[in-house]
């Protein structure tokens, strides 16, 4: 076994045993980041008819890191991030939100209103609503149905969905339907909603696909500055975008951790090189 | 905020709603005085068969709002919608029956007369307190909503969507049409429940009643028009339609998508309901035939025609194809079935947007022709 998996675990624990014993300091709904990491995974296993698509995978996200995680296809990328929100259930481990929410207990609707939001590889928009409705479902909000069926607008709501739309840059496509936006203009919109939810951790897979070199950019700058505030986990393929902005680089092979490290540890990495960059 | 505010708010933007009141108001007041006022030789007379007629498809025009409202907004195609306008039907009819008193073949001032020829000797449970009105309209949306909800809490939260959702509805109605076929279930089996004397102390078989209830119904589409419009258009309305459109993205940003599928089915149950409870003193009877799975499916079919979205294109499809079916199964009965099935193919095919979606599309043509010129 890792042994850091097992240095890991004993810290969760000692921690969970730590909150038990202070609950009173922590208020209902808040994430209990006191200790560090936001997110641990835990021995994580997922098997899909006898084929481990994650095995034993242990990862901590730290709260207010930027994260890349890297891997050849069928690596168990994707489906870590359907663990962690909640799409798929693990075989066997345990995946917690903080010192509290247990992530395998809770349903996706659950996790998202806790504060994790995730965009996905595929752009998936809502093609019949305009862009601005698209983020003005997407905000944060209590989305139960009462309470949708008489919500309005506030004057700062709208603010701040036109101040996303600066932010993506697309406000001249305001008030078009989403299914008419470009590729790439889907992927921002994408963010876009993931910036209106306004997450504790946003999960971003693949969020270049598609996009212009100066969208590519502006991408980059953007998730940049996003860390510190959320905790960023990005997924992706393209080589020269992690290494313009990672700190640390995660390596998935085969459904577990290969590496972890800054990039040039990460690529100098023997196992790595082997495997993935492919010497 | 006055109410003519509040109505001009709910109808921003909804050309189509604002012609269907507009001649819905129309009707609702020609219609009275041509039938009482004109006298019946004259040409500009209506008959209260035409009255009793138009009543009957205002009350279709509900039923498809309904449907429309969870199949054209939330995507849930529901084939077993008539089950809901059956059961509203089913409670007005307990309440007519109870009205009958010692007024019916056997005199009896308690049991109806199928439960006197059953041999039965005293009211089963579940009748109580339909002889009172209100009780009776408080079931009309309480059985078919309650019902809608224990159905949809359970498919909506196994995941059951699509084609496999479409066909367990169809079950359901079917179901509750075999049920209400037999004699032991006290709603009069086969024969259902008919020979109504009054509603509300009314005559039922006057002039003045007739256009008291093609009143009572157009008012109660239009009003359930403007509540349907309000909740389309409400945040609830938008995120029914991101459900429709990408259920698992809805479900990511934090909408417990079984909630709100539950919501308004459970809502278009009750709308149904109504409409059934409506349809019933009109037409003089409810039997388990309302319940069968072909209703469903033709009720289905009017909203495709008239063009699903949009509300007021499931109005123009129930009215379109009724006044249709009327004409040919009076002209031409054995063509009618084939007409529908044909109009079916043809809508699938060639319109799948409905009539609605055709003339928008004409306008956005003429649109861009105006704006080349």
């Amino acid at each position: 076994m890792n042994p850091l998996s097992v240095f890991g675990k004993r810290r969760r624990e000692r921690a969970r045993d730590t909150a038990g014993a202070e609950r009173h300091t922590v208020t209902a709904g808040e994430v209990d980041v006191s200790h560090g990491p936001i997110l641990y995974l835990e021995n994580i296993t997922v098997s899909f008819d006898g084929f481990k698509a994650l095995n034993e995978l242990t990862l901590y996200i730290d709260d207010g890191e930027l994260r890349c995680i890297i891997g050849p296809n069928g690596a168990g990328k994707t489906t870590m991030m359907d663990v962690i929100t909640g799409k798929t259930r693990p075989d066997s481990g345990t995946a917690f939100f903080g010192q509290i929410m247990d992530l395998t207990r809770m349903s996706e609707y659950e996790i998202a209103s806790a504060g994790i939001g995730r965009k996905f590889q595929k752009p998936t928009v809502f093609p019949q609503h305009t862009v601005f409705e698209n983020l003005e479902l997407a905000m944060r909000a209590d989305k139960r149905v009462w309470p949708t069926l008489v919500a309005r607008l506030s004057g700062e709501q709208r603010a701040r969905i036109d101040e996303v739309l600066e932010i993506v840059m697309l406000m001249a496509q305001r008030d078009l339907r989403a299914a008419e936006l470009s590729h790439g203009q889907k992927q921002w919109m994408e963010i876009g909603m993931l910036l209106m939810q306004d997450p504790r951790v946003l999960l971003v897979d693949e969020p270049i696909a598609g996009m212009t070199h100066q969208e590519t950019e502006r991408t980059a700058e953007l998730l940049t500055s996003l860390a510190g505030k959320h905790s960023v986990v990005v997924v992706e393929h393209d080589m020269a975008f992690v290494r313009s902005i990672a700190r640390k680089v995660t390596v998935l092979h085969e459904g577990h951790v290969l590496a972890e490290g800054n990039m040039d540890e990460v690529q100098n990495h023997p196992a790595v090189i082997d495997v993935y960059l492919g010497a | 905020m006055p109410q003519k505010g509040l109505l001009l708010r709910i109808l921003e933007h909804d050309t189509g709603g604002k012609i269907f009141l507009a001649a819905l108001t129309v009707v609702a007041v020609l219609l009275p005085v041509l039938n009482l006022a004109v006298p019946e030789g004259s040409a500009l007379h209506v008959s209260t068969y035409t009255v009793t007629l138009l009543g009957k498809y205002l009350c279709y025009a509900l039923l498809a709002i309904a449907l429309d409202l969870v199949w054209g907004y939330c995507g849930i195609l529901s084939l077993g919608h008539a089950a809901f306008f059956a059961l509203g039907g089913y409670a007005m009819g307990m309440y007519l029956m109870r009205q009958i008193g010692e007024r019916g073949v056997y005199g009896n001032p308690e049991l109806p007369d199928f439960m006197v020829f059953l041999n039965w000797q005293e009211l089963p449970w579940y009748w109580f307190g339909f002889d009172q009105f209100w009780f009776a309209m408080l079931m009309v949306v309480l059985a078919p909503g309650v019902l809608a909800f224990v159905f949809g809490w359970l498919a909506f939260r196994s995941r059951v969507t699509g084609v496999y959702l479409s066909i367990i509805t169809q079950a359901l109605t079917f179901a509750l049409m075999l049920a209400f076929f037999r004699n032991e279930m006290g709603f009069g089996g086969n024969n259902g429940l008919t020979d109504f004397k009054d509603i509300l102390g009314f005559n039922l078989q006057s002039d003045a009643t007739r256009i008291g209830l093609f009143l009572a119904t157009a008012i109660t589409l239009a009003l359930s028009y403007c509540v349907a419009r309000y909740v389309v258009n409400s945040k609830l309305g938008r995120v029914v339609v991101a459900v429709r459109d990408a259920e698992d993205r809805a479900r990511f940003i934090g909408y417990k998508v079984e909630s709100f599928k539950l919501w308004i089915f459970v809502f278009s149950a009750m709308l149904a309901g109504i409409a059934g409870a409506l349809y019933v003193p009109q037409v003089g009877i409810i039997n388990p035939g309302e319940f069968s799975p072909l209703n469903s499916i033709e009720l289905v079919v009017w909203v495709a025609v008239g063009g699903r979205g949009t509300l007021y294109g499931a109005v123009l499809g129930a009215i379109l194809v009724n006044f249709a079916k009327t004409y040919l199964t009076g002209a031409l009965p054995e063509v009618w079935l084939f007409a529908l099935g044909g109009l079916f193919v043809v809508v699938t095919l060639f319109l799948p947007q409905g009539i609605v979606g055709l003339l928008r599309r004409r306008r956005r043509k003429a649109g861009l022709k105006e704006a080349a010129t």
